[in-house]
């Protein structure tokens, strides 16, 4: 029986051979809830009756979509996770640390082979070091906190291969954008998808992380990579030890197999109000923007800082336009200090946020007036998303939004770089 | 399992953020006051068109996007008792079944709005008794069952203690 990636780790973790279909019971080596779903997880975990949470090493709290508290409701639902917390003797990060899935692996909680269940619908990001990592809901997570297991369908598996490198100016959330346009909003909806070849390869690990977490909106239960030299340094540098990594059997059987070329790929930017409405950057080309907004879970790396920074240098933001910046993590954020990448936003008029989720959801600050467009580097433009149903968001790679931000317009990056 | 109640028609692709807009969900743990908002970036004033019972009836890919349980648990609260798509996205249905609402996947082209539909669940079988008309579903797997008919995941732990496949 070969397997894929998703098969051979449900596998070794519910402790029988397990293929797409079957349903098992498996152990859990994380479970995570941010400050959205984690107080509903306390409920659920009070109602279930136990006192104590199975594997409190295990199990993780992050405050991150509200960050810090704008609100009395809000801190309400913060301290009640706090206590909970200090309680149970879980892990926790609290705001002002970042963004849950920048953080776990900056902290070295994720490793190869894992089996990861999060809160959080972009939980499939920490498949860019081969765990199998799974959105789901506030009482499985109870379940999980619970019982140290859950109950999984094992899905099926779509692999992806990549060939070539990517152009200049053209980047990770434009390959996300353009498999998103061909896969639709519901293409993988129950599957897993497997990216493979030269041109992942290629790319670095935060655009890896920015891949496997965008192409969440294809309704993916998860993506994820296998391990290659440029993985195994990178978890070195976060001293992670003991890899067990897992690659799929030669002739696993597959759903669908894709093939993209990146070669000749070019900006892509998604309209209001969907994911998958993607069109090429130069169809709106000219395009006025009110706001840009550069950070989240897809793209509030350092790296994504290190691009737009050498876009802004020594330039101004449009007077038309505010834009606002949110790096990932306290890493990242000092790390942008170091580089000096934060002086050049200050520069260029920038408003610089702690790190978080930012304007990502509509929590807080950034929010648009009606009728207003914002560029932003975030995984979704619903209408609303940003706290205004009468505002319209464009998503597009951090070089875009940077490039724009300057021009007061929709800007090809590649006029600046 | 029999449940009656008229129909609300939505289209495809309906995300959570647009059953309960983040906000609102943040901010509170108490569904009744976050079920008034049910729905209104993209139906404004919809929380007071809902009667007890009724169901909602969508195309493709219901309840995409973020993985919110308070998606289900304000549609629950609202009033409506079943979710009836042609399919639905992942966390949602996994969280529908875990809050003890039911969502049922089935073919809802010949479904409008106002239709009055009576649902039996253990025979998988949909009457449509406003246009005399039968739809069938395809069951759910067991697990998922025995959840539902311990009206939630949470009563399911309570009760057994375990997982049990």
């Amino acid at each position: 029986m070969n397997q894929t990636i998703a098969e051979k780790i449900l596998s070794r973790h519910s402790g029988k051979k397990v293929l797409a279909g079957d349903i098992c019971i498996a152990d859990v080596d994380l479970i995570m809830a941010q400050d959205g779903t984690a107080p509903l997880a306390i409920r659920a975990f009070e109602k279930m009756g136990k006192k104590k949470v199975a594997y409190p090493e295990k199990s993780i709290f992050v405050i991150d979509h509200n960050s810090p508290s704008p609100s009395i409701g809000v801190s309400q639902l913060h301290a009640l996770m706090r206590n909970f917390v200090k309680k149970q003797k879980m892990n926790f990060s609290e705001s002002g640390s970042g963004i849950c899935h920048i953080v776990l692996p900056e902290r070295g909680y994720i490793k190869p082979g894992n089996l990861i269940i999060g809160a959080d619908s972009h939980t499939p990001t920490y498949g860019a070091l081969n765990a199998f990592a799974i959105g789901i809901g506030s009482t499985d997570i109870a379940a999980g906190l619970y019982t140290g297991k859950l109950w999984f369908k094992v899905p099926e598996t779509i692999k992806i291969s990549l060939r070539g490198k990517l152009p200049k100016g053209v980047f990770a959330k434009d390959i996300a954008l353009f498999l998103i346009k061909n896969l639709r909003a519901d293409g993988a909806n129950y599957q897993v998808i497997e990216l493979k070849g030269k041109g992942v390869e290629s790319l670095s690990m935060d655009a890896r992380f920015t891949l496997c977490n965008m192409l969440v909106e294809t309704g993916a239960k998860s993506a994820i990579l296998e391990v290659d030299k440029k993985t195994e340094k990178w978890l070195k540098e976060y001293k992670v030890n003991g890899l067990n990594p897992v690659s799929p059997d030669k002739n696993a059987s597959y759903c669908q197999v894709l093939e993209f070329n990146l070669s000749n790929l070019e900006p892509q930017i998604a309209k209001p109000h969907r994911v998958d409405n993607v069109v090429s950057l130069k169809k709106l080309a000219g395009k006025r923007i009110d706001e840009a907004f550069l950070g989240t879970c897809t793209n509030g790396r350092l790296e994504d800082l290190r691009i737009a920074a050498s876009i802004l240098k020594g330039k101004k933001v449009h007077r038309n336009v505010r834009l606002i910046i949110v790096p990932g993590s306290r890493e990242i954020f000092l790390n942008a200090v170091k580089e000096n990448l934060i002086k050049i936003f200050i520069e260029a008029e920038a408003a610089v946020l702690p790190p978080g989720c930012g304007p990502c959801v509509g929590t807080g600050q950034g929010v648009p007036a009606d009728k207003e467009i914002v560029i932003s580097t975030a995984n979704r433009n619903f209408k609303g998303r940003m706290g205004n149903p009468d505002a319209f968001i464009y998503l597009a790679s951090p070089a875009t939004v940077a490039a724009s931000s300057i021009k007061g317009k929709i800007t090809d990056p590649r006029e600046f770089i | 399992m029999i449940l009656k109640g008229k129909v609300h028609k939505f289209g495809e692709d309906v995300n959570t953020d647009y059953i309960i807009s983040g906000r609102y969900k943040f901010k509170s743990l108490n569904m009744k006051e976050l079920s008034t908002h049910i729905f209104e970036d993209i139906r404004p004033g919809f929380f007071k068109e809902i009667s007890q019972g009724d169901f909602i009836v969508a195309g493709e890919n219901f309840g995409c996007g973020s993985s919110r349980e308070q998606a289900p648990l304000v549609i629950k609260e609202s009033g409506i008792s079943a979710v009836l798509s042609k399919s639905f996205a992942r966390i949602f249905f996994r969280n529908c079944i875990n809050v003890g609402l039911l969502a049922i996947e089935c073919s809802t082209e010949k479904i409008e709005l106002s239709d009055v539909l009576e649902i039996n669940l253990e025979e998988g079988i949909i009457k449509n008794l406003t246009r005399k008309k039968i739809l069938k579903f395809k069951k759910l797997p067991g697990i998922m069952i025995q959840i539902l008919k311990a009206g939630g995941l949470a009563p399911y732990l309570k009760k057994k203690k375990k997982f049990d496949v």
